[in-house]
């Protein structure tokens, strides 16, 4: 499953990150490792972009890019 | 003995106090920085220390030197010493969140290899401390080899001690110990590097081979050649196969070394409890109480911008009018007096109008940025403004330019995206300004009256429509055309909420206010100058008699009749009235007549083949282009040209009726009163008549090639837009009749 598949009060893990070379060295940079454990707080009021935080950093990503982070759930 | 100044260069993340922490310390003394080619401006400020003077380089906030534009490249390039207007760097000041120091340290990680001193100053303790997150600083120091400064930017504390060891660190020359990077890396980067046939910086020679397609990359093939980018490639495979594949291989070297750094210095609770951002995030981000929050934030911002700012802007008016009356009294009749007060009291008057709309806009955007409500309302609205290819951050200058383009411009800045800023930029102008009301209220007074408010409001409403309409469209044109390309990055950091800076609120007002007053106040009074002096000269008519002096004589004239016909009685009374009333015409015939034969007006009618087809005759023509440089002086060029008197308090504006009158007498505008009007507010409402926004927008660019693009499309567009108006209008009253 990848990002967009979770629900609001999830806890995940990153299993991989692809897309676009720039996203995902931006999310790298974030914190947003592989093997990392993160909260997904859920999407914004019009349905994109979604929220999650990972160490005590709120992100915030669109849909199109969060369609590139494989997570498992925990 | 004075030596040489210190040059120290301020980086950090987003929202660190990094703009808090340079104010503190360089007060008052600062200055802009501009860089050639591109957009980016970097602060510059100098303090004393001892007797030592050093100066502060405070470059863009950012999460990484992964430079992705060449905007980025330039404060990368700045670091390393290599930009021919800044002196190398003596000491790079890194600052970071005490309550997030592992992702802050990544940067500073990164700075560590740039060769230069590096000093860290960790900022906002008292807010860690109170989400239990303990910074041990001189564990800190000893785990990373750096100086660690705890300060509290916002109230100033720990700046003495900082100072010291900026200097200490200065003069010790000590290289950071950066954390190793994995040994394939930095054989490929060097392997890389010794091909080329100038020396590169290692740290640069890293960047070339970690940052898939940015900006390092971009920049090395151009110097290089095609062949450099196959050879970075293939080192990248070859990292990949040995088990450090970009961008990946950074990130994990990086980290790895953070958490054993901070596993050392930092204790926080393994349970990470609920902190006051978190619990207003649950409002403010909510489906429901978010969006209303939103939207009272946005309707707060903007009545303030149109109720606070117009009384504001009526004083400045009104004192610019006292003003030119008071000089128009002490001067004789002549070019120069017309210049001084019609062409530069009104110019200035027209420049520092704008002042109160941009400092309250300022106002509020800076509050909103510095207590962390902007990204949240960037995350509101992205989806909205990313169907045109805009990001969330468009919003606030889009609305913004509902009052007025020129701070909505200038809002534009909160957008990091360059191709994105520059698409919000171009087609901000084409929301329906407060200067587009008069013309809109003047046209619509022509064909319906004053009774139908409700048809009134909805005309008004379809004429803000279009704006609303044509802005998105355009945006998605450009983004899809020549701002095709760099997909926005929007990956956004949602900071905690904190209490906003008044210091830095109060210097970002005063600098939006300044820096408009300085570099726009300038040219938009030479267009004011130029535009009067083509509606000024010839200022003689055919006899060789000088307008002024006609229109004085007949001025006095009138006045003599005026004062005859009030002290008359009876029949003379009347004939005097009649008299009386024969010289007011005369006057006003005269100043239209003076304005005909001025330049503006001999184009406008040497024009008028061009105006045919919107419906307009010469006398719009002309007032029309005479509103280029602002878009509101067409109501009194089209006084004097349809020769109506001065609107009086209370009273309907006799201006409507004299431009009635006049149509009556054309067989087509007589016939389509309503297209023509339509035609001339549809104009209005796309044109680009406003020489302080191509202004702004050029010192924004950087560049007169969008200003002028800003013109053309939106001219062009205008044209066409009435045009349409005009025929399909036509057509129905054709068949209506």
């Amino acid at each position: 499953m990848t990002l967009v598949d979770m629900t609001a009060g999830d806890r995940g893990q990153v299993v991989e990150i692809t897309g676009d070379p720039a996203v995902v060295q931006r999310l790298f940079e974030l914190g947003l490792l592989e093997g990392e454990e993160f909260d997904f707080l859920g999407f914004a009021p019009l349905g994109d972009p979604l929220e999650l935080r990972v160490g005590n950093t709120r992100l915030s990503l669109r849909r199109a890019d969060a369609a590139g982070v494989v997570v498992s759930k925990l | 003995m004075a030596s040489r100044p210190l040059t120290v260069a301020l980086v950090g993340n987003p929202n660190t106090g990094k703009s808090t922490l340079f104010n503190a310390l360089s007060g008052l003394r600062q200055h802009v920085g501009n860089y050639p080619g591109v957009t980016v401006e970097m602060k510059k400020g100098s303090f004393t220390h001892g007797d030592r003077r050093v100066d502060l380089i405070d470059l863009p906030g950012t999460y990484s030197l992964a430079a992705r534009s060449p905007d980025e490249l330039v404060a990368v390039d700045l670091l390393l010493g290599r930009r021919p207007e800044e002196p190398p760097p003596d000491v790079i000041l890194s600052i970071v969140d005490a309550s997030n120091l592992d992702r802050h340290l990544y940067l500073t990680t990164q700075v560590m290899e740039l060769g230069v001193p590096v000093v860290l100053a960790v900022n906002m303790i008292d807010l860690a401390t109170n989400q239990g997150v303990r910074v041990d600083v001189a564990r800190l120091a000893a785990e990373t080899g750096l100086p660690v400064v705890p300060v509290q930017a916002n109230r100033g504390s720990g700046l003495a001690e900082l100072k010291d060891a900026l200097v200490k660190a200065a003069d010790s020359h000590q290289r950071p110990n950066a954390p190793a990077l994995p040994a394939p890396l930095e054989a490929e980067a060097q392997a890389v590097a010794t091909g080329l046939k100038d020396s590169v910086p290692p740290f640069l020679a890293r960047r070339l081979l970690l940052d898939v397609s940015g900006a390092t990359e971009t920049w090395f093939v151009q110097q290089h050649g095609e062949a450099l980018r196959t050879r970075v490639i293939e080192a990248r495979k070859r990292l990949a196969n040995a088990g450090a594949a970009v961008p990946a291989v950074e990130a994990k070297a990086r980290y790895a070394y953070i958490r054993k750094v901070t596993a050392a210095a930092v204790s926080k609770p393994t349970v990470r409890p609920k902190n006051t951002s978190d619990k207003l995030d649950r409002v403010l981000t909510h489906k429901v109480w978010g969006t209303l929050v939103f939207f009272a934030v946005m309707f707060l911002m903007f009545w303030s911008i149109f109720t606070a700012a117009t009384p504001l802007m009526d004083l400045i008016d009104a004192g610019t009018g006292w003003f030119g009356k008071q000089v128009e009294e002490q001067m004789s009749a002549g070019p120069l007096r017309s210049l001084v007060v019609d062409g530069i009291i009104t110019g200035v008057g027209g420049v520092v109008k704008f002042l109160p709309q941009i400092l309250i806009l300022f106002a509020f955007i800076a509050v909103l940025e510095d207590c962390g409500y902007m990204a949240r309302a960037a995350f509101l609205m992205d989806r909205l403004m990313s169907r045109c290819g805009l990001s969330g951050k468009s919003f606030i200058p889009m609305l913004s330019s509902v009052a007025c383009a020129v701070p909505g411009v200038m809002a534009t800045r909160v957008i990091e995206n360059h191709r994105d800023r520059l698409a919000t930029i171009l087609v901000a102008p084409l929301m329906s300004c407060s200067a587009r009301i008069p013309v809109y209220v003047l046209m619509i007074s022509l064909f319906l009256p004053d009774e139908s408010a409700f048809a009134q409001a909805l005309v008004m409403f379809a004429m803000y429509m279009i704006g609303f309409v044509a802005a998105p469209l355009v945006a998605w044109v450009l983004r899809k055309t020549l701002l095709r390309g760099e997909r926005s990055l929007f990956v956004m950091e949602l900071p905690a909420y904190k209490q906003p800076s008044v210091r830095t609120v109060g210097l970002r007002v005063f600098d939006a206010g300044w820096q408009f007053l300085k570099r726009a106040g300038t040219v938009i009074l030479a267009s004011m100058i130029v535009i009067w002096a083509v509606q000024y000269f010839p200022n003689w008519n055919a006899e060789g008699q000088t307008y002024e002096g006609l229109v004085t004589t007949a001025e006095d004239a009138r006045d003599e009749a005026k004062k005859q016909a009030a002290e008359a009685e009876g029949d003379d009374k009347e004939r005097a009235e009649v008299e009386a009333n024969a010289k007011t015409a005369e006057v006003k015939h005269l100043k239209a007549e003076w304005q005909r034969n001025s330049l503006l007006g001999q184009t406008g009618r040497a024009l008028e083949p061009l105006f045919a087809p919107l419906g307009w005759d010469w006398k719009i023509g002309m007032a029309t282009l005479a509103s280029f440089p602002a878009r509101e002086v067409i109501v009194g060029t089209l006084r004097i040209l349809y020769e109506a008197d001065e609107a009086e308090d209370g009273q309907a504006d006799p201006l409507r009726g004299s431009i009635r009158d006049d149509w009556d007498t054309d067989p087509v505008r007589g016939k389509n009163r309503v297209p023509v009007a339509l035609s001339v507010m549809v104009f209005f409402a796309l044109c680009m008549q406003c020489a302080s926004t191509l202004v702004v927008i050029r010192r924004e660019t950087k560049s007169w090639r969008w200003p002028v693009f800003c013109f053309t499309y939106m001219t062009i567009l205008a044209y066409l837009g009435a045009l349409v108006t005009f025929q399909i209008g036509r057509l129905i009253v054709g068949m209506v009749s």
